[in-house]
């Protein structure tokens, strides 16, 4: 059979975003996938030089949307780390519940559009109907549905007190109860498990070798989430990361689908046990040195690396987004697998190209 | 030690020479690290190469200097996912990687228009 070059994207109705894979197929299987990328490359980590290392909070938390809290999170840590700043311990709190609401929403956004990927429309807009409520709470505690900046040098900027508190948990009870309700469309529905089950496996080797994050590397059963390391309040929160081990795209749903429980619960541990106090504390000074700072974003861990020289701009920021890490891993699940499966094994890494390119 | 914000320092991070690269990243996934991914950092005349393994959630750095224009060897061999950053670094800095398995002439994010290394303070020009 001869083998036929196929591109697949940037433009395809099951990407938000565009990536290009240049596909050999023969006979419908695929063979061979190579990436092509640069359709939203900004070179925002250049603006380090002309944005001064404050300015920068702002310039992170839009290398992508659906992370944005979570960028200006590990950027901040890492720059706090430079200038041996502690943050207050309710700074730490806050930083949990919103993070956590953003791995929810993050979550519900993926499951909605991995259900629109094989064709569950009604299913799509049940998980999207349920991450507004989501959404609601960001706006109301930060000012914005999507872009949540609430972090800054030394702590955070924005309180919650204990009647929108009391709200939250509320919301949170119907998120729990209406998520609850699709969990048997998703998890036992013929249609869905026969397009996921099977599909696209990373074994938990090749998944270690290839270095994937996230999901896609829980799915494959190896237990490893940046939260482990205790930055934030994770430390003083139960918690242990949720693992699957099939390593198929049946498991990564599953994996995805069931920290969306964890995330509540986090919450929910967050304010019962937030303390009172300061939000921010000054940071004087300016960073100098090295630092690499790491958290897990609802797509898997995000590194940073800082370089600053004692002045106001930054030497040098470099991002590494989980997107990134989890292109080698797609490119090794594709081949051997049918042409039709090919939008949903890219969309069970979860894809996030604005990230991946910055 | 906060393994989530490591500062560097000399204590904590192996300064390793370029025909070293290879065989220390081979000892380090011997003994079970994971590649995370490689940063860069432009230092005048040359470009600061930092390896960044994990372990068990504890990171290692490995520092390579690299003269502008030289080559150093690549890792994928040892680790076939790092072609992707060792692309980018020789589109943002020229860093020549050889034995690249899949090399996007520094085309990775790019087109062919745009000449010089972005990421550079003085850039080197493609040839």
């Amino acid at each position: 059979m001869a083998r036929t070059v196929l591109p697949f994207g940037p433009q395809h109705p099951v990407l938000p975003e565009p990536l290009h894979l240049t596909l050999t197929i023969e006979d419908e299987i695929v063979k061979e996938a190579i990436p092509k990328l640069g359709y939203v490359h900004r070179g925002l980590e250049k603006l380090a030089e002309i944005r001064d290392h404050t300015q920068m909070i702002q310039i992170v938390e839009r290398v992508c949307g659906i992370c944005s809290t979570l960028h200006a999170m590990c950027y901040c840590q890492g720059i706090e780390a430079l200038m041996g700043v502690e943050i207050p311990p309710r700074a730490r709190f806050l930083r949990v519940v919103w993070a956590e609401m953003h791995r929810m929403h993050s979550h519900l956004l993926w499951l909605g559009l991995f259900a629109d990927a094989f064709g569950f429309e009604s299913l799509f807009m049940q998980f999207w109907r349920i991450r507004e409520r989501i959404m609601d709470l960001q706006e109301a505690t930060s000012g914005n549905r999507v872009i949540v900046s609430v972090n800054l040098v030394g702590g955070v900027k924005r309180d919650i007190d204990a009647e929108t508190a009391r709200w939250i948990l509320d919301t949170l009870k119907i998120v729990e109860k209406e998520t609850l309700q699709l969990k048997s469309t998703i998890m036992d529905d013929f249609t869905v498990k026969s397009r996921t089950v099977g599909k696209g496996v990373l074994t938990k080797e090749k998944a270690y070798e290839l270095g994937a994050a996230g999901p896609t590397l829980r799915a494959s059963g190896i237990v490893q989430d940046m939260r482990q390391t205790g930055y934030a309040a994770y430390s003083e929160l139960d918690f242990s990361p949720v693992v699957e081990t099939d390593g198929d795209c049946y498991a990564r749903t599953v994996c995805r689908f069931n920290e969306i429980f964890q995330a509540i619960d986090l919450i929910r541990q967050a304010f019962a046990k937030l303390p009172a106090g300061e939000l921010a504390v000054k940071a004087k000074g300016l960073p100098n040195g090295e630092v690499v700072s790491r958290v897990e974003q609802p797509r898997g861990e995000v590194l940073y690396y800082l370089k600053g020289n004692g002045k106001k701009f930054l030497d040098r920021l470099r991002i590494r987004t989980p997107t990134f890490a989890n292109i080698p891993p797609l490119l090794d699940m594709l081949p051997g697998c049918d042409l039709a499966d090919v939008p949903v094994l890219i969309l069970t890494i979860d894809p996030c190209i604005s990230c991946t390119e910055r | 030690m906060k393994d989530y914000a490591l500062v560097i320092t000399e204590d904590n991070t192996a300064e390793i020479a370029t025909d070293k690269v290879i065989s220390q990243i081979r000892v380090l996934k011997d003994e079970g690290f994971r590649f995370v991914t490689m940063s860069s950092a432009d230092l005048g005349e040359s470009v600061c190469v930092v390896y960044h393994m994990d372990k068990d959630l504890e990171l290692v750095n490995l520092k390579v200097d690299v003269p502008k224009g030289k080559t150093i060897p690549s890792i994928a061999s040892v680790f076939s996912c790092a072609f992707l950053v060792e692309n980018e670094i020789k589109e943002h800095f020229g860093v020549d990687f050889d034995g690249l398995p899949l090399d996007f002439q520094g085309m990775l994010y790019n087109d062919e228009e745009v000449q010089r290394t972005p990421f550079c303070k003085i850039g080197i020009t493609r040839i």
